[in-house]
């Protein structure tokens, strides 16, 4: 039934544009596009549900009343705004750095000729691929040799050198991004007596700016998201968002442990998951066309 | 101010490396070298001790103790299960983004709403977040259970095959969850299509099922291929992902036979294991176009 579904939206699609098909099409988006964000609304819905509210069968979606308590008790147990604080710290530091670090490197390999770039285009490409764990090990016990373990230097240097999370893709964008721009520019501002850096900075790194904020939102994204490495490499000192949400559970207990009354249960859970993503969520509305749009408007697909 | 006299063919290969100069340096300190001390501490035992670190050459020991230890036996169950998984999971993302990005590719209104839809799970998928959601029942088992769908393919099917699609379905909507670049990647592709290929094949008769399976379906194959990779590697290195937990917990192992070592070992058989998977998405894939748009660089 599916199938037949799909085909008499195809075949409505090109044959004749009917209304009935634009239906079809609407339906299907919007039922699909509800399971998807199902989670997110569930989480919604249940952090802001009193307890007898989610012992309640007969509340679904909507709950009695508004109750904002979840929410008081998750941000003091995550201690929202210090936690913060060290999430923005290394997160955007090593975002910053990898996006301006790895648009140097796809402009040198977008506009320069060089020996060997094919294989070290290949290496760049590798860094993608290879899974973290083979190479994170020795990266450990050589951060432990530095007495780099359980500082930030340990996510900032590799994106300083270009090594980061996803740096891979970051330099594929900017190379993709400075190709797109005519050689001519910098032809020209070469006979005008200009140098190949002040070319960079000044010619190509203002009309790359698309690339920029693209590679800086993913970026950003990537870095607040990851905990595998900057668990090992940043420890307890270092906590953030996501580490408090990982041992919410025993940290609600510790906290509370007191007052017999107060247990945890799903909604205070699902509010400091919604207090974690938030920041990210706050930026995504604000200007998620760069997300979004940046994806093409990068050339990340003109492979 | 004077310079020597370089030939321009000089010139362009000394500025080019400056630029790339830092990677490079990068490269060799947080990659190669570490790659090559994987491999020698994947063959030996290695103990962080308070004065410094010891490392044995052992020859392959560590890799026969994947066969020998019961850590091992653990590993290579979830190893199995990993790749059961993503065997499943992959395809089902790959069709589903691109189901999607076809009907975010038709004329409709509210576009822009729907893709920031689809794109939403990128921002806020990180390892915790997900666990939470799925472990307080956000992740949408319900949703199918109620429905007694479970229950059928339990009954239905042998349990070999009954386990991996109810695990598959208990976190279905997770999985689309990491559809969200692909769909993107793949609408970008589409609105390259030339509209006039569609009306030639409308001409010469083509209907539309056709036209999607000969022309647009094709002019996604590169696409294809890349996001196949893309997905393999997302899932493979995704934080909760239980083989990255094993070796994880294996470096801090104080077993004789496991620690630093043992966990290099595994996570070289991992490796292994992801590109074959690609290699096979490759033959599969890699179509004739790649490497003529390689040529063509």
């Amino acid at each position: 039934m599916f199938v037949k579904t799909l085909k008499m939206f195809f075949v409505g699609k090109i044959a004749s544009p009917s209304p009935f098909s634009k239906i079809i099409v609407y339906v299907l988006l919007i039922s699909i596009g509800f399971i998807y964000l199902y989670p997110v609304l569930y989480m919604i819905s249940n952090s802001i549900k009193s307890q007898e509210d989610i012992v309640n069968p007969m509340v679904n979606w909507i709950p009695m009343k508004l109750y904002f308590g979840n929410f008081r008790k998750a941000f003091r147990v995550l201690n929202y705004f210090p936690t913060l604080l060290v999430s923005s710290f290394v997160t955007l530091v090593p975002a910053l750095l990898q996006t301006f670090v790895t648009s140097i490197i796809g402009y040198g390999f977008a506009k320069y000729d060089f020996k060997f770039k094919k294989i070290l285009f290949v290496i760049v490409i590798m860094t993608f691929i290879i899974p973290i764990q083979v190479y994170m090990i020795p990266r450990y016990v050589m951060f432990y040799e530095f007495n780099l373990l359980e500082s930030p230097f340990a996510i900032i240097l590799p994106a300083l050198f270009g090594q980061g999370l996803n740096s891979a893709i970051f330099i594929l964008i900017f190379y993709q991004f400075f190709r797109m721009i005519p050689k001519s520019i910098n032809e020209a501002a070469e006979i005008d007596g200009a140098g190949p850096y002040y070319i960079f900075f000044k010619i190509n790194v203002p009309l790359a700016v698309p690339a920029f904020i693209t590679s800086f939102l993913f970026s950003l994204v990537w870095y607040f998201n990851e905990t595998y490495i900057s668990s090992l490499f940043l420890g307890a000192e270092f906590s953030n968002l996501q580490f408090r949400l990982a041992s919410f559970a025993s940290e609600f207990e510790s906290q509370y442990a007191s007052e017999q009354l107060v247990m945890i249960n799903e909604g205070i859970r699902l509010a400091a998951t919604l207090l974690t993503m938030l920041p990210m969520l706050i930026i995504y509305f604000a200007i998620q066309r760069w997300f979004v749009e940046g994806v093409e408007k990068t050339g990340v697909t003109g492979e | 101010m004077k310079k020597i006299k370089l030939s321009r063919n000089m010139r362009e290969n000394l500025i080019g490396y400056s630029f790339i100069s830092i990677w490079i340096i990068g490269v060799l300190i947080f990659m190669i070298y570490p790659l090559i001390m994987s491999i020698y501490y994947s063959l030996s035992d290695v103990r962080i001790l308070g004065t410094g670190i010891d490392v044995q050459f052992h020859g392959f020991t560590n890799f026969i103790n994947l066969f020998k230890l019961e850590e091992g036996f653990v590993f290579m169950e979830l190893l199995v299960d990993f790749l059961k998984d993503i065997t499943l999971q992959a395809p089902i993302i790959i069709v589903f983004s691109v189901l999607i990005a076809v009907l975010l590719n038709q004329n409709i209104k509210a576009r822009g709403f729907f893709r920031s839809v689809f794109f939403l799970p990128v921002i806020i998928a990180s390892g915790p977040v997900i666990n939470e959601l799925v472990s307080q029942g956000a992740g949408g088992a319900n949703v199918f259970e109620s429905y007694g769908f479970i229950q059928i393919i339990e009954q239905s099917l042998n349990p070999v095959f009954a386990e991996p699609i109810i695990n598959l379905f208990s976190q279905i909507i997770i999985i689309f969850w990491f559809s969200g670049v692909q769909i993107l990647i793949f609408l970008a592709g589409l609105q390259k299509v030339d509209r006039q290929i569609y009306e030639a094949a409308k001409v010469d008769g083509a209907g539309a099922w056709e036209t999607f399976w000969k022309i647009t379906l094709p002019t996604l194959k590169s696409l294809i291929f890349v996001n196949f990779i893309y997905t393999i590697v997302l899932l493979a290195t995704f934080t909760d992902n239980a083989v990255i937990q094993s070796i994880r917990s294996n470096m801090f192992n104080q077993r004789p036979g496991t620690g630093y070592g043992f966990a290099t070992a595994m996570a070289w058989v991992y490796f292994l294991v992801i590109m074959a998977l690609i290699g096979i998405v490759a033959l599969i894939f890699r179509p004739s176009k790649i490497s003529k748009k390689k040529g063509a660089k």
